[in-house]
């Protein structure tokens, strides 16, 4: 970031901005490690592509009929097309501070790694045509390039202040896909509404849950007082060693709860650790939302 | 000061604060250790979790008792803690203070101890204002003593050293005479007994109050080595019966590269109630024959030493003899008197000439042998050193050895034949021996009346006949002649060595003329009567403290007051020598045995501690520093901190330390190196000692190892260090060796290894390394080193490399060798005077081997050196010229190794014409 200076406006814009290219150029290089095409409904109906003749029927108008594949024969032929829809696919991004965590220097924050495989989905989705947005009502789904740099700012914006972030449910479109990428560290009543809501909707989807691995080893001992991101909250331990299992237990407690609620609202449901690499779990996310079709 | 038990301190209040320790402790365990504060977003998590332990709310009791131990430490070190402090001096009386040593062997142990104590007591004596006066008592001078102020007399005080012998009567008496009516006497007293003491202590004690220092360990000494069945022994003395003492004896002599060393080592125990033992070493013949000293380990007197002489000498003595026919008649076999004298105490052997002198004997005693086949090999062999000695008999009276000319094997020459005196058909009675002329090597010997000879055979009278002849018989005809041939001698008696010419091997004159011949050692020690009219010169003088150190030049000593044995100024414990025998004399005579000293009532005695006055308030202070380390290391570990710091802290700490424990790199002397340098050409450096003259040097030979790879066929593989105390130079063809003005001196082994390298083909690159000076005319300090390292080497003549030399020719064509600095003369081996130049050719034609040593001080290895990504290491010269100087000095390196490798092949090359000329005919 540059620092403040006369011309503000611009300076101000620019350093907006900033983020964004790396933010873009990462996600497509990362896009770029998935081999997609347009999918198709395997049906026929309104696309690009060709699907298949048929003999015309009555009610075809003449309009319809392939004159070339027709004067092969004798009868009239109709060139039908597959029909291909776009999917809308809302994507939330925990904007909580604790997605501002990383327990070392060399790796990404999990905002990072979640903004990253987020952008990256997006750009897969939108080269295949599909429509991708904002799961709350702020941005509702589009398709297109344009679409593509709207998200990227989004997904640079500050954090929230608040420690730990959810879902909002009330924008889903019926029958769409949803994407939430969040440690899901906080009060899981607000993710169980979401999904819950999710579901009455028809809307499935994927969640991510992006940990740090200090937050699955805990490797703390002695003395220590915990700390929230924001600082709102704190914790004192006199042996923070002895904490580990019981700190441990509850985690693992806390990612099958998850895992459950996704089964029973039909999501599917990941951990990702911002030391493993991104492609795998972009790979993943993609077979997760390209699985219902 | 407080004192508790063997602890004072020096401000001992500051021991109160040692009361805080235990509100210290509650302090300590009241305060937890600060807390850590981490952000962590699994805080959610941790919500309403319980600590089940809390022991991190207190500091442990180990680290709290660490922490009281540092404080504790602290206390006790600032408050100044000595360990065996010095008693405080009761300073009395007033008046002249006499202050006397004995000056002997015994007081060489603790002379540091004895030296401070005069120095208090000068210290003293300035504070009371005493006038003082020191005396040794084995450096007393005639006239009345002088007392002079404490501050002269301290000056003085570096120059006394304790005697290696002790004081006898003629000092005691001398001092006595010199004492002022009254004075006060400080008595550092050896600790023990004798007459002459008692007389003194009768003396100080009627004139003033005597104050006595001792030492509280009885003395020890050594007796003189004797022989008993096969066996070294030598007697451990010491003073007093009291308490088991163990003592370490060793055996010192030289290994057979003449360096002395430890040949062995035994441990003695002196039971209680025991003033003597016997260390007893069983060495074989070739040792016993080097030993040259037994001292006590640890000891470090002359009286722990004893020198060791011929008396423990065996010499090879080898016997051949005329073959005898007659069997069964041993006792007028030619050698049966020989093998009787000289059996107890020489090692013999018998056989041809040839066999024996494989065996290097000292001595060959040949009994009427005459016709010696191998005169070559004989002569040879007495001129290095050998002592030959020649019986007459009838076959040498036949030979017409040394009739006509003088033979090299016999001391003068012979008249045919021989004459009978005495005999059936002779006139005259046997003849009777003369007294042995003064200054020869049988004077001062009784002759026994019964000796009688009645055959002999005659010397020629040649002028030098008188001064050969050592022995006569009384009517002036020679019985036994003598010459020096080279280093050695050859005596002959001119009679037989059995008893059918003379009576003489019958009589023990026989075997005293042989010890005096030094054909053997006497076993026992020499008689007064044996060493009667000989002059002893003392070769090297024991000191005090028991070494031994060259005695310059002493006047002689007879061999009456040798004999006596009893050590003091005029027979100062040493080796004397008589031209051909060793006696030793030792600081304990003989006879002698140590007794403690007692002292009357009235004496003040005071004890020299082994222990000196120590300040520990260093080490104490250590600990606490040592302490508050692991007390740092102790709370991060209980803060749980420890882990971050691990990584980069702690490994670091032990890096360095590792380094610490390990200062030295690899070596040329592991096994791997060798075998590396043995499979390849590897161009090693000598380890000087100075690390960057090393580090230069590794570059150096680095640069030209990938000049040559680059350039030549020869691929040299990584250059080695090499020390020359250690590693087997057989396997380096090349070394450079850069001098330092500081650089030891190797040692003669290293220097015979040296010298083995050179001969074998080896090569040396001296570099002085001061070509930028060395052109001023001075001899440089690294130039003065070398004349000095290289002296013992083996080097030949050497000149300034011509023009015409090999090297400039070997790989390139070059007319001079620059290293970093231009022009300085390069030595190479001379060429042979003879050399010419060859026909057509314009150089001389120089078949000789490869210079075993080139000497300069143009810093090659500075210009060759590069640094590990192969950039050179230093600059040579100024800009395009410096650059140009470089490559010339890499074209040197890149010659000098081919010339090395190659040696004289160029220089072969001139025949190539005449070999093609022949080759097309």
């Amino acid at each position: 970031m540059t620092a403040a200076a006369p011309l503000g406006l611009r300076r101000g814009a620019e350093a907006l901005a900033d983020p964004l290219p790396p933010l873009l150029a990462e996600a497509s290089h990362l896009a770029a490690t998935v081999q997609l095409g347009e999918h198709g409904r395997r049906r026929p109906g309104m696309g690009n592509e060709f699907w298949q003749y048929r003999p015309a029927h009555a009610g075809d108008s003449a309009r319809m009929i392939d004159w070339r594949r027709s004067a092969r024969t004798d009868g009239h032929y109709v060139r039908e097309k597959e029909w291909q829809a776009a999917q809308s696919v809302q994507i939330w991004v925990d904007p909580a501070q604790s997605m501002g965590f990383r327990g070392d220097d060399s790796r990404p924050t999990k905002r990072d790694r979640a903004a990253t495989l987020a952008l990256a989905l997006s750009i897969l989705l939108i080269r295949g045509g599909e429509r991708v947005g904002m799961a709350d009502a702020s941005m509702p789904p589009r398709t297109g390039e344009v679409q593509l740099n709207r998200l990227a700012t989004r997904l640079a914006l500050e954090a929230t202040e608040a420690d730990y972030g959810a879902p909002e449910a009330r924008a889903f479109l019926t029958g769409a896909r949803a994407l939430f990428l969040s440690d899901f560290l906080g009060d899981p009543t607000a993710i169980e509404a979401a999904l819950t809501e999710a579901a009455d909707r028809g809307v499935r989807g994927a969640l991510v849950q992006v940990l740090d691995p200090v937050e699955e080893s805990f490797p703390f001992d002695g003395r220590t007082i915990f700390e929230s991101m924001s600082g709102a909250l704190r914790f004192e331990s006199r042996k923070a060693g002895s904490l580990r299992d019981r700190y441990l237990d509850r985690l693992a407690e806390r990612k099958d709860h998850l895992a459950t609620l996704a089964r029973r609202t039909g999501w599917q449901f990941t951990t990702h650790h911002t030391d493993s690499p991104a492609p795998a779990a972009l790979l993943w996310l993609y077979h997760a939302l390209g699985q219902v079709r | 000061m407080l004192v508790l038990g063997s602890i004072g301190f020096m401000t001992p209040w500051l021991l109160w604060g040692l009361f805080i320790l235990p509100v210290l402790w509650l302090l300590l365990r009241a305060v937890p250790p600060a807390p850590i504060i981490r952000r962590f977003p699994g805080i959610a998590l941790l919500l309403g979790l319980t600590d089940r332990e809390s022991e991190a709310d207190k500091t442990p009791w180990w680290l709290l008792l660490l922490r009281l131990l540092a404080v504790a430490a602290l206390i006790l070190g600032f408050a100044g803690p000595i360990l065996n402090p010095d008693p405080p001096q009761a300073s009395e009386g007033s008046g002249p203070l006499l202050i006397l040593t004995d000056g002997s062997w015994p007081e060489a142990r603790d002379w540091t101890a004895r030296t401070e104590r005069i120095t208090r007591a000068l210290a003293d004596a300035t504070t009371a204002g005493r006038p003082v006066a020191l005396v040794s008592l084995t450096d007393t001078q005639p006239g009345p003593l002088v007392f002079f102020a404490p501050d002269t007399v301290a000056a003085t005080l570096p120059g006394l050293a304790p005697q290696a012998w002790r004081a006898g009567l003629p000092d005691v008496d001398r001092l006595i005479a010199a004492l002022p009516p009254r004075l006060d006497t400080l008595w550092l007293s050896d600790g023990l007994a004798g007459d002459p003491r008692d007389r003194l202590l009768a003396a100080l004690s009627s004139r003033g109050s005597v104050r006595v220092f001792e030492s509280g360990r009885p003395v020890l000494a050594l007796g003189p080595g004797g022989f008993a069945d096969g066996k070294v022994n030598v007697p451990v003395l010491r003073a007093g019966t009291a308490g088991e003492t163990q003592v370490e004896v060793t055996a010192r002599g030289l290994d057979p590269a003449g360096a002395e060393t430890e040949l062995a080592r035994t441990t003695v125990a002196l039971p209680n109630g025991q003033d003597r033992a016997e260390a007893t070493f069983d060495l074989p013949p070739e040792l016993r024959n080097r030993l040259t000293r037994f001292e006590i380990t640890g000891e470090g007197t002359a009286g722990t030493v004893s020198l060791t002489d011929d008396a423990l000498k065996r010499r090879k003595v080898a016997i051949v003899s005329a073959s005898s026919t007659a069997e069964g008649l041993e006792l007028l076999s030619p050698d049966h008197y020989l093998r009787q004298a000289l059996e107890p105490s020489s090692d013999l052997m018998a056989g041809t000439i040839t066999d024996v002198l494989q065996a290097s004997p000292d001595v060959i005693i040949l009994a009427d042998v005459a016709k010696i086949p191998e005169t070559d090999a004989l002569q040879e062999w007495v001129e290095e050193g050998g002592l030959l000695v020649r019986f007459a008999g009838p076959r040498l009276a036949a030979s017409d050895d040394g009739r006509d000319s003088p033979d090299p094997l016999l001391p003068v020459r012979l008249r045919v034949g021989g004459r009978s005196i005495g005999g059936a058909m002779s006139w005259g009675e046997p003849k009777t021996l003369a007294p042995f002329p003064e200054g020869t090597a049988f004077a001062g010997l009784a002759i026994p009346t019964d000796v009688t000879v009645r055959s002999q055979v005659m010397a020629e009278p040649d002028p030098d006949l008188a001064d050969a002849t050592i022995a006569a018989l009384a009517d002036g005809t020679p019985l036994v002649t003598e010459k020096r041939l080279g280093q050695g001698r050859v005596v002959l008696f001119h009679v037989t060595a059995n008893a059918e010419w003379s009576t003489l091997p019958l009589s023990g004159l026989f075997v005293q003329m042989m010890e005096r011949l030094a054909v053997f050692a006497g076993g026992a020690r020499a008689t007064r009567q044996d060493l009667k009219g000989t002059t002893w010169t003392v070769e090297r003088v024991l000191t005090g403290d028991g070494r031994l150190e060259d005695a310059g030049d002493r006047p002689g000593v007879p061999g009456e007051v040798l004999a006596r044995a009893h050590p003091g100024p005029d027979l100062r414990p040493g080796l004397y020598s008589d031209g051909d025998r060793r006696m030793a004399v030792n600081a304990l005579a003989p006879d002698e045995t140590l007794r403690t000293a007692t002292w009357p009532a009235s004496v003040i005695r005071e004890a020299a501690s082994d222990s000196r006055a120590t300040d520990l308030k260093g080490w104490i202070l250590l600990a606490a520093l040592l302490a508050l380390m692991l007390d740092i290391l102790g709370s991060l570990w209980v803060g749980g901190r420890l882990g971050s710091i691990r990584r980069g802290g702690v490994q670091a700490g032990i890096v360095a330390l590792a380094l610490m424990l390990h200062p030295t790199g690899t070596r040329a002397a592991d096994e791997a190196a060798l075998l590396k340098a043995a499979n390849n050409v590897v161009l090693a450096y000598v380890e000087t000692g100075n690390p960057e003259v090393d580090r230069i040097s590794r570059a150096g030979m680095a640069g030209l190892s990938q000049v040559l790879f680059a350039r030549t066929s020869v691929e040299p593989g990584d250059p080695l260090p090499v020390d020359v105390e250690r590693d087997d130079l057989a396997v380096f063809t090349f070394l450079y060796w850069p001098v330092t003005a500081d650089q030891t001196l190797p040692t003669p082994q290293a220097y015979a290894r040296l010298n083995r390298y050179l001969r074998t083909g080896g090569m040396i690159l001296f570099d002085t390394r001061d070509g930028d000076v060395s052109g001023m005319g001075s001899a440089t300090p690294e130039a003065e080193r070398l004349r000095v390292l290289a002296a013992p080497l083996d080097i030949p003549p050497l000149e300034p490399v011509p023009a015409d030399h090999v090297l400039t020719r070997s790989f390139y064509l070059i007319q001079d060798f620059p290293g970093r600095y231009l022009g300085a003369p390069v030595w190479a081996e001379a060429a042979p005077p003879d050399a010419v130049k060859a026909e057509g050719m314009p150089f001389r034609n120089l078949n000789d081997g490869v210079t075993p040593v080139l000497i300069g001080g143009n810093d090659w290895a500075a210009a060759w050196a590069v640094d590990d990504a192969g950039r050179p290491m230093f600059p040579v010269g100024r800009g395009e010229a410096g650059e140009r100087q470089r490559e010339m000095a890499y074209r040197f390196g890149v010659n000098l190794i081919m010339h090395v490798l190659t040696g004289n092949y160029k220089s072969d090359q001139v025949h190539v014409p005449a070999l093609l000329e022949r080759l097309g005919q």
